[in-house]
């Protein structure tokens, strides 16, 4: 990892590449910061991730810099995991497999949600990485769909889809137990 | 529709991404299903739980600090001391304020300038107890804390209904003039709108890109308005319109 980069101060182009991309130096933390679940796996994805933005500068033809540069953290992430032997070489993600959860539709079977921070965050980092990846982009970044699309080259049916899976995993995780909620449950 | 259909719908409901016709499908089929109706509310609880939750990470000093090529905007990138920031502010405000007069001549100064000096002061705002002098998200607390501050009464509405939420005021300094700056939130987001007396004619909102921030300027009534922010430049158009559109507003011409 070559940290001790720095591009130039006195080329333009380095110039407008900092005014384009390092806006979203936040942006490209967050998405690795939850991709990685570690500092400084993030920070190794991010520069790694800027590296690589600023090769490539020249291939950025305007649009939105932050989608073009989260898609670069999205494949710099996958790339640095594909290359680190010690993991379990493929999460496959099967989007059949993950099939919408059959919830019993009475209104009675609603369990309250807890919703406070550190089990929301437990929830969100035990999501498999395609789920994790959606969720973070629409609720952190507030990305649009086609924005999500974008980035992580997927339909827009597939991000739509990927969403809902996501949020019924975080729904079931920070749903209390039945009974529990019943007892809650004043109505 | 089905609830399979809804299930599924209900999600790009939640995230504004269905057209009107679908999104009154959904409206419609949820009022005659309880059960889908219960799962819109947990998805909007959850919804609120991730707004509130401070999840975001913010890239560390030494990451950002790697990717500067100079610093950028000394004012944004330092962080000061609050007192000496605020008195400093306060004598650059007061200077201006003797000095007004000279300032008026500077009225036409290059745009990208302005646009520049907007999202400065928008990144300064950010620093630590720098967002605002006067807390409050009553618009009968901010005006009056305005008066004897400016040599003008600024506009000053809470558009928490449109989902733009009043969160203070404070005195700043653009392109030449003492400015009432209001701050409002949108989610996590901060909006800076600067106003200032201007004796040109009304003008028509105009949008300018910079450093990944939106900036809209328009003229309105003899008063500049400008709005800076990070949100996308859809929602800061939203929320130009609310500023602009609401029925109290002696805007409304």
């Amino acid at each position: 990892m070559p940290s001790d980069f720095r591009p130039s101060a006195a080329t333009p182009r380095s110039a407008h590449f900092e005014a384009c991309v390092l806006p979203h130096l936040d942006a490209a933390y967050n998405l690795a910061r939850w991709l990685a679940r570690d500092e400084a796996d993030a920070q190794d994805v991010v520069q790694e991730a800027m590296l690589r933005a600023f090769r490539y500068f020249e291939s950025f033809h305007g649009g939105d810099a932050r989608v073009w540069l989260l898609a670069i953290v999205r494949n710099t992430f996958y790339s640095l995991r594909a290359k680190s032997a010690s993991n379990d070489a493929h999460e496959s993600f099967d989007d059949d497999a993950h099939v919408v959860i059959d919830e019993q539709p009475s209104p009675e079977a609603r369990a309250l949600l807890a919703v406070d921070v550190d089990a929301l965050q437990t929830a969100l980092a035990h999501l498999p990485h395609p789920l994790r990846e959606a969720i973070v982009l629409r609720e952190l970044e507030e990305c649009s769909y086609k924005e999500i699309a974008s980035i992580t080259g997927q339909k827009i049916g597939t991000v739509m889809s990927r969403l809902a899976r996501a949020r019924e995993r975080l729904r079931a995780e920070l749903s209390t137990p039945f009974t529990e909620a019943r007892r809650h449950d004043v109505r | 529709m089905m609830c399979d259909d809804a299930r599924l719908l209900l999600h790009a409901y939640l995230d504004n991404e269905l057209d009107a016709a679908q999104s009154v499908a959904i409206d419609r089929h949820m009022q005659g299903c309880a059960a889908c109706a219960a799962l819109h509310a947990d998805y909007a609880q959850l919804h609120e739980g991730f707004a509130r939750a401070s999840l975001y990470r913010r890239a560390p000093a030494t990451l950002r600090k790697a990717w500067s090529v100079e610093p950028v905007a000394p004012r944004a990138t330092q962080v000061r001391r609050p007192p000496v920031a605020l008195a400093m502010a306060a004598g650059f405000a007061a200077a201006l304020l003797i000095a007004a007069p000279a300032w008026w001549y500077t009225l036409h100064r290059d745009t990208n300038q302005v646009v520049d000096e907007v999202v400065s002061s928008h990144i300064r705002s950010m620093q630590p107890q720098h967002l605002m002098d006067v807390v409050s998200t009553d618009q009968h607390t901010v005006k009056p804390w305005f008066a004897g501050k400016l040599d003008f009464s600024p506009h000053v509405k809470d558009l928490a209904s449109q989902g733009f939420p009043l969160a203070g005021g404070r005195l700043d300094a653009l392109d030449g003039h003492t400015v009432a700056a209001l701050v409002y939130r949108r989610r996590l987001h901060v909006i800076n709108l600067y106003q200032w007396p201007l004796s040109a004619p009304a003008a028509a909102p105009d949008v300018a890109q910079w450093r990944g921030y939106t900036v809209i300027r328009w003229t309105d009534g003899h008063m500049r308005f400008v709005a800076v922010s990070d949100i996308s430049e859809s929602e800061l158009r939203q929320f130009v319109l609310a500023f602009q559109d609401d029925a109290t507003s002696p805007l409304m011409r």
